[in-house]
């Protein structure tokens, strides 16, 4: 091979692919620059599927898969979107990958398929994706807006996931339910992990308040008080 | 289709969207705008009004476009549900356009209070959740209609609420951490809450 031995010298100096940058990029959205407690974005889509850990747990991968991918191609047509149609641009690429979500999900499992029901459809919507594209994408390079797109997609489903948990465990008593992890974990009868051995916990009533959409609430609330009282930097001032 | 008759008359679609199944309260839906743009009462009754506006013209659109362009009964005779979504956000980008536009000409001073406010509404999810509502749950074209406006006007109810207890709350000793954001979530929960009380209104269970 005659070409690759004349290789041009490489003026700069190549960046690590995966550096200090790169980690920060996909951390800080876990605790400092969380999409739902800090920035305040893309709770429209994504709250009513919580009251199980299933639907949570495949919206959450939902959302990383289309933030990271529609991250990747805004990031590599950046220099070719023209400013004043660029959200037009932006809209089409996340509305082409929510559809081969949708398509795909509806093939693999129906059944969380109908449990999302329009809540896939969705995630074009949700502002955090939107939000990243503006911020991020359309000034950075593919790699790490990928990553980007990932971390943030991460703090997102980490957000969805607790409060999933908090609401399945106390207002139905299990954990994973529809799925192959389905864990029976407290409850009246028998069937449940912790009233097993000799009944003990007979008395005890799932709340039934934690199914209702008002908790959801109550938990994220919850949630961004003591991610506020920790971090007392994101403090609202105003 | 167009004339097929329900079982539900329009008016209880109105009540129930409005009220008992409330697209902020009980589906979480446009809840960036509505935590972003409640922080004095009259901004919110600008956004409030739009949302109005575009659900109840963009939900009807919607439907025309399931009905005879996507659907296998349809003009082109093929099943198009895949390109529902692309197709949908496109209506909803360009009939803020139009409205915005429209508004601009009609009624100037309409425009200048809702300003800002219309483009955001593209994003809004209460409006491409409104649409796909209509699709899951198999609305008319009437019953479409009145989804999108008692759909809006229960989201204009939410954001009115939530602004002036917003207002009210602004000079309470709130803990510092849970000021602004945090107390808003806890206050829409109880509001949430609050509308559930409304469930005794709902025609179906009598």
């Amino acid at each position: 091979m005659a070409e690759t031995a004349v290789q041009e010298p490489k003026l700069k100096t190549q960046e690590p692919l995966f550096g200090t940058k790169e980690r920060k990029l996909l951390i800080d959205p876990l605790n400092e620059n969380n999409p739902i407690t800090v920035q305040v974005l893309g709770i429209c889509s994504a709250l009513a599927v919580t009251s199980l850990v299933y639907p949570s747990v495949v919206m959450a991968i939902a959302v990383i898969f289309v933030l990271a991918f529609s991250n990747l191609f805004t990031s590599l047509l950046r220099k070719s979107i023209p400013k004043q149609v660029r959200m037009i641009v932006q809209l089409v690429i996340i509305a082409s990958l929510v559809t081969v979500v949708e398509l795909t999900l509806k093939a693999v499992n129906f059944e969380v398929y109908k449990q999302l029901s329009v809540f896939i459809g969705l995630i074009i919507t949700n502002c955090i994706i939107m939000g990243r594209l503006e911020a991020f994408a359309m000034a950075n390079r593919p790699w790490r807006s990928f990553l980007d797109g990932i971390g943030n997609g991460l703090g997102y489903g980490a957000i969805l996931i607790v409060v999933a948990l908090f609401r399945e465990l106390f207002g139905k008593g299990s954990l994973f339910a529809g799925s192959s992890l389905e864990m029976k974990i407290i409850g009246p009868s028998t069937e449940y992990w912790l009233n097993s051995t000799n009944g003990w916990l007979s008395w005890y009533q799932n709340n039934n308040l934690m199914v209702l959409s008002g908790a959801a609430m109550f938990i994220i609330g919850i949630i961004i008080w003591i991610h506020r009282s920790w971090n007392p930097k994101l403090v609202d001032v105003s | 289709m167009f004339h097929k008759y329900s079982k539900m008359d329009l008016v209880n679609i109105f009540i129930k969207s409005a009220f008992i199944e409330n697209l902020v309260l009980s589906y979480f839906l446009g809840m960036c705008s509505y935590l972003a743009v409640s922080k004095t009462v009259k901004t919110a009754f600008g956004l409030g009004l739009a949302v109005i506006f575009v659900l109840g013209i963009t939900i009807p659109i919607n439907w025309l476009i399931t009905t005879f362009l996507l659907s296998e009964t349809g003009v082109f005779g093929h099943d198009f549900t895949f390109l529902r979504l692309i197709l949908f956000i496109a209506v909803i980008a360009s009939m803020v356009q139009l409205v915005e536009m429209v508004i601009e000409k009609f009624s100037p001073a309409l425009y200048n209070s809702l300003g800002i406010f219309l483009p955001l509404i593209t994003v809004n999810c209460a409006i491409l959740g409104g649409s796909l509502f209509t699709v899951t749950r198999e609305y008319t074209f009437g019953e479409s209609v009145a989804f999108g406006l008692g759909g809006g006007f229960g989201w204009f109810l939410a954001i009115i609420a939530i602004a002036a207890i917003r207002e009210k709350i602004r000079y309470s000793n709130i803990p510092a951490p849970l000021r602004g954001l945090g107390i808003a979530f806890i206050i829409t929960g109880l509001m949430g809450i609050a509308f559930m009380s409304l469930l005794g209104i709902d025609p179906a269970a009598f």
